[in-house]
């Protein structure tokens, strides 16, 4: 119960420090110290994220930075993508999924870092982050 | 569209939030600034996040007294990070982040 407690309030810290998701810590935090299986962790992620989003998103508002036209376009548009990822993820084995995920955070943390040393990285290296992104 | 679609499905297998795509596709490709992106993503992901969730509650794969348990500190944590963004230089803070990550990948794929 505490690793639990001290996984949800690391992923927020960093979550507000750095303007990623807590799902790239909630994840192997729940794997790692509680034991959770791939699939487990990601389902919970998920939920653990919607508190976070919802007060991110009023805190952010009240600043005026949300577009609230394509915040609720995107939304709604994904929800189909968001069913066939979960349906596709139920497919995969624990241990595919968790390698894939793993694959998936080291280009997170090479994005991080190119993101604090190339400070005014010109449109070609976004590009690149982009299209990593997405092949992930 | 493409960017939604891409994201949901992203963040349904992965089980993260979708900001990792959303975030660097409003600014290369819609021209957003880095805090509109963050903070239109963050709206999109409590859609996306919340039926991922809900959908894989039907494969009954959702813990939810973990869920409660992570997700209310993380609000807190949240506030405490966006309040020490306004003070601290991020940078330091970004690269041990990443070595986190890579730590955590390594640890994942040894299991």
């Amino acid at each position: 119960m505490i690793g639990a407690v001290l996984i949800g309030v690391a992923g927020g810290i960093v979550a507000g420090l750095l303007g990623v998701g807590g799902g790239v810590l909630f994840v192997p935090g729940l794997v790692i110290l509680l034991g959770l299986g791939q699939h487990q962790a990601e389902a919970t992620s998920l939920l653990a994220i919607v508190p976070v989003g919802i007060v991110g998103t009023y805190t952010q508002n009240r600043y005026g930075n949300v577009r609230r036209d394509d915040a609720l376009l995107l939304g709604l548009l994904s929800l189909a993508g968001a069913g066939a990822g979960v349906a596709l993820a139920n497919a995969l084995s624990g241990a595919l999924l968790r390698d894939a995920f793993a694959a998936l955070i080291v280009i997170v943390a090479v994005q991080i870092v190119r993101r604090q040393l190339g400070g005014g990285e010109p449109a070609g290296a976004g590009g690149d982050a982009t299209s990593e992104s997405k092949r992930a | 569209m493409v960017i939604g679609t891409l994201a949901g499905l992203f963040s349904g297998l992965f089980g993260v939030g979708g900001g990792t795509v959303i975030v660097p596709l409003l600014v290369v490709w819609l021209g957003y600034d880095e805090r509109s992106a963050t903070a239109t993503s963050l709206a999109a992901i409590v859609f996306i996040a919340g039926f991922g969730a809900a959908f894989q509650g039907l494969y009954g794969n959702v813990h939810v007294l973990d869920a409660v348990l992570i997700g209310v500190p993380a609000v807190g944590g949240v506030v405490i990070g966006t309040w020490l963004q306004q003070r601290l230089d991020t940078r330091s803070i970004s690269l041990m982040f990443a070595a986190l990550l890579v730590a955590s990948a390594v640890e994942l794929v040894l299991r």
